[in-house]
């Protein structure tokens, strides 16, 4: 990457309100930027997004596998919590293998209209992600139900309760991929 | 799915505290020893119903402020190898294969993250000239309004649990 990409990059890092990256522009000199996450930040992400011990005292393991004090594990992952770049440690289910059932829907929707739609579409526990998008269908949410009978019924109960008549349900017929990692 | 699994799930929902004994108090609030729940998140992992036990984040405090629903018009006898081909994307989180609908002729969807529009341009560009796919467009966010984990057990027995964990 040259200096023009870079420095956007570092820009584009440096939108205030953006807690986790901190930079360290000392090569500036040397003609080079270096923006970086912190690296101990960085380090704790990279393993815990995937890879989060599970075992009795899981900041032991991250220390030792970090060389630091299982402490500063802690205080790592705290710091990241409250400053809200780590939303929940936990684990992601597979949907299917739990036996339920997840689809995509596209509604078309008055513009007018679009913010009390989406706010009935969200009032329902099944919704699980609800967007704004930029496309004449300009709603589109995930339904994760128990099974297809409820997927059907909270559907025609959204129909019911917006008067919109066009949503279409569009279940994944093959998944490719489904994750959310990133590297810092 | 026993009840007592059932139970677990719901309680791990809410996520791990950052503590350091974590999952003993999501132990005690199942009411099963700890080594009981943490043979029971390992053995749910290697079968694949835990898909990954880790942190989540909200990418826009990580500096992936864009996202873009890609969409797709492959030929079917293609879309295993655009998928395949889509996966290996870092910038590309999920892709689905999904019906087509009158009116709307993609039938592939691949969530890209980016720092920027461009961020995310640059990234189908570069999959649209890897797979040589041509017709494709871009959603972008206007408003999110609901982002949250799965409820998985809402009915009798997860109402039953959560009173009972209280």
């Amino acid at each position: 990457m040259g200096p023009p990409e870079e420095r956007a990059r570092v820009e584009a890092l440096c939108e205030p309100g953006i807690p986790l990256c901190r930079l360290s522009l000392e090569r500036r000199e040397a003609g080079r930027l270096e923006c970086a996450v912190e690296t101990l930040d960085r380090q704790l992400l990279n393993i815990i997004q995937t890879d989060f011990p599970v075992d009795a005292r899981p900041y032991e393991v991250l220390g030792e596998r970090l060389g630091i004090a299982a402490s500063e594990a802690l205080a790592g992952v705290r710091r990241l919590m409250e400053s809200g770049v780590i939303r929940k440690v936990g684990p992601s289910f597979d949907t299917r293998k739990l036996g339920h059932v997840s689809v995509l829907a596209a509604m078309r929707v008055p513009e007018a209209e679009l913010a009390e739609v989406a706010d009935v579409v969200g009032s329902y526990s099944q919704v699980t992600h609800n967007y704004g998008r930029d496309h004449e269908y300009n709603l589109w949410f995930t339904l994760v139900c128990e099974n297809q009978e409820e997927v059907d019924r909270v559907a025609a109960e959204i129909k019911a309760r917006t008067g919109i008549e066009d949503m279409r349900l569009l279940p994944a017929e093959r998944v490719f991929k489904i994750r959310v990692d990133f590297e810092f | 799915m026993t009840e007592l699994q059932r139970k677990i799930i719901e309680i791990l929902r809410d996520g791990l505290a950052p503590v350091e004994e974590p999952f003993h108090e999501i132990a005690n609030k199942v009411g099963v020893p700890v080594d009981e729940l943490l043979a029971q998140v390992e053995a749910w992992k290697a079968d694949g119903t835990i898909r990954r036990f880790g942190a989540i984040l909200r990418h826009q405090r990580a500096g992936y402020s864009v996202n873009a629903m890609g969409v797709w018009n492959v030929p079917d006898d293609r879309a295993a190898a655009f998928g395949c081909t889509a996966a290996r994307s870092r910038s590309i989180s999920h892709c689905y294969q999904r019906p087509r609908f009158d009116g709307f002729r993609y039938n592939l969807y691949t969530m890209i993250h980016g720092r920027s529009r461009q961020d995310c341009e640059d990234t189908a560009k570069a999959l649209s000239e890897e797979t040589g796919i041509a017709d494709y467009a871009l959603l972008y966010t206007t408003a999110e309004f609901k982002k949250s984990s799965p409820v998985y057990f809402s009915g009798a027995a997860g109402r039953r649990i959560r009173s009972r964990s209280k």
